[in-house]
């Protein structure tokens, strides 16, 4: 049940063979047209996706948590997401405990990353950390570490690097070939009367540069949207408790904020597309992920836990066959968890919430707050050299 | 040599492949089951823990629940003392740890000064949290022995299995009385 993944992993690859195949043909196009040989194409092609790629693997999670402005918490920053986390660890079996980071913005919205489960990172925005409830959090950070837990960070990291490689390759060689064209010098002394061949291959070759930026593109998004799917699947699995997750959604779907800090590369780590028109709503427009509308429909039509269950609604929902490959669907069904073993007791009002979050990013920001007597709260900056400060409320002074 | 010879030796070697593969594999699986239960052995201890804690901080403000206070302390001594035992007699002295807490945080509800006490808030959540994991480590090693005792069943590894003794592993199931029967919930 929890190998589901192999299957699932298959199409996957064939999709990105399919990307591949895109690339080295660009490479064989450009080639054939700069070069008259369709192998020195091919080896600069590769060696760009190559050299991509490396730094991809390598640097691509700190590079994508820089890029985001993430902040890295402990346990002491903010002890209940850090449970939680620590929570969905455990259910989900993976063996070390991920990192967790929060962006500071108010936008709704998170992601994973990391090559592999033993070197993963959550990160969550501060406006989705204050937003949530307990359970509609962990729902969130499940469907993360199911994406790191499948493996999809890796694979879809990977995917947007060979995107970038076809469409930077492209977009270079279309503009010179046009251009190129136009003044007409370049090939003239190479070419000894293949006049019309030499502009068979221009055709093809531009028509083919327009079209493959746009055909690895809905590739990309194809292979995306299934490991959406199987992510809210495992999500389920993992909290016996879909509710969690579709309420959650429901609040991400209903704001209208755009994260500053995604770009389009990054895009499909998140849990909702970070790129919704300004105004609109962001179950209006999806390409990298399904619309939040039916992922939330899905969730809440489950009989029970289980992926097979997962796979009935999805049926009910969309019609059609299933997502999840039948190799991984086990026969039995899983209870959903109706009687949460915590009691609402312990849960902070959402106002509660913000006060929590933001004394977080203060202290992230290395501020010092020190509560005075009458309840204000006062922020030290870590400039602030002086050894004592006055409440501007009341008056009272108090030791840095 | 005759291709008979070629013929027997590919097939022996065949076989210790397949060996192999079906022994290792289940090595792993009951590694992972072990894995597994050490992680619930460790959120239980956390639970031994914290409960001290817990009620002598509310203690101080719950002076009409000296039975519910009594009552968790002592279904946790037990507990520890069942800690040795076997995964079916632990899991039912758990299970009555589990459902006595909850009655604890239910009545909680009628404490307010309590509830304002940041240090019992942060007990609150860390038993919250520990309940929780102690969930999903069990969620994570039934499902660990599921798919080791299929594996020791189904052929072929089952033929595996009994050659090494590799034997099926126990559940670990928890029934609480919570979720047998409604709290019961006084108003005074």
């Amino acid at each position: 049940m929890w190998e589901q993944i192999r299957s699932n992993q298959i199409r996957s690859v064939v999709l990105t063979v399919g990307m591949g195949v895109l690339l080295i043909l660009i490479g064989y196009f450009l080639g054939l047209y700069f070069f008259d040989n369709a192998l020195a194409g091919l080896v600069i092609a590769i060696l760009v996706w190559t050299v991509l790629s490396l730094v991809g693997y390598f640097q691509g999670d700190s590079i994508l948590l820089r890029m985001s402005r993430a902040k890295k918490i402990k346990r002491d920053d903010h002890p209940r997401l850090y449970n939680i986390v620590e929570e969905m660890k455990i259910a989900s079996g993976l063996e070390k405990m991920p990192d967790i980071y929060i962006i500071d913005d108010p936008a709704l919205n998170a992601f994973a990353t990391g090559r592999d489960p033993n070197r993963a990172s959550v990160a969550i925005t501060s406006g989705l950390l204050q937003k949530l409830n307990r359970d509609e959090l962990q729902g969130v950070i499940a469907h993360e570490i199911s994406h790191v837990k499948n493996r999809d960070v890796l694979l879809m990291s990977m995917c947007s690097i060979l995107l970038g490689t076809i469409v930077i390759l492209a977009w270079y060689g279309s503009r010179i070939m046009i251009f190129g064209s136009m003044t007409g010098s370049r090939r003239s002394s190479s070419s000894g009367g293949g006049g019309q061949g030499q502009a068979i291959i221009l055709i093809i070759s531009l028509v083919f540069m327009i079209l493959a930026p746009v055909l690895a593109q809905l590739i990309y998004f194809a292979i995306s949207r299934k490991r959406e799917y199987l992510a809210d699947a495992s999500a389920a699995l993992y909290t016996r408790y879909p509710e969690g997750l579709a309420s959650a959604l429901e609040k991400l779907g209903t704001s209208t904020g755009q994260l500053k800090s995604a770009n389009k590369a990054t895009a499909p780590m998140y849990i909702i597309n970070p790129f919704r028109k300004k105004g609109m709503k962001a179950s209006d427009l999806s390409s990298t992920h399904p619309p939040i509308s039916e992922r939330i429909r899905i969730l809440r039509a489950m009989a029970g836990a289980s992926f097979n269950n997962y796979d009935q609604a999805y049926g009910k929902v969309h019609g059609g066959k299933g997502v999840i490959p039948a190799a991984s669907l086990a026969a039995e069904t899983v209870p959903i968890t109706t009687t949460k073993l915590e009691g609402e007791a312990g849960e902070p009002t959402e106002i509660q919430r913000a006060r929590e979050t933001s004394d977080v990013m203060w202290r992230l920001n290395n501020y010092n707050t020190i509560t005075c007597d009458c309840g204000a709260k006062l922020r030290v900056p870590p400039k602030f050299k002086e050894p004592q400060i006055k409440c501007p409320h009341c008056g009272r002074t108090h030791k840095v | 040599m005759p291709i008979a010879a070629y013929v027997i030796i590919g097939v022996v070697v065949v076989l210790a492949i397949i060996l192999f593969v079906l022994y290792n594999g289940l090595v792993r699986l009951r590694n992972q089951v072990k894995n597994a239960w050490a992680q619930i052995d460790v959120q239980l201890k956390r639970r031994y823990d914290l409960i001290p804690n817990l009620v002598e901080t509310a203690k101080g403000y719950m002076k009409h629940e000296r039975e519910t206070l009594e009552a968790v302390t002592k279904a946790r001594n037990l507990a520890q003392q069942a800690s040795s035992a076997g995964a079916g007699e632990r899991a039912k002295a758990e299970g009555e740890l589990s459902s006595v807490l909850s009655r604890l945080l239910a009545v909680v509800e009628n404490y307010p000064d309590l509830k304002a006490n940041q240090n019992f808030l942060a007990l609150q959540e860390e038993l919250t949290s520990t309940e929780n994991k102690i969930g999903f480590s069990r969620q994570f090693y039934n499902d660990s022995v599921l798919r080791y005792n299929n594996q020791t069943q189904m052929v072929p590894s089952n033929i595996v299995a009994s050659m090494f003794g590799f034997k099926a592993s126990e559940f670990f199931e928890v029934t609480l009385t919570a979720e047998r029967e409604a709290p019961k919930v006084s108003f005074t």
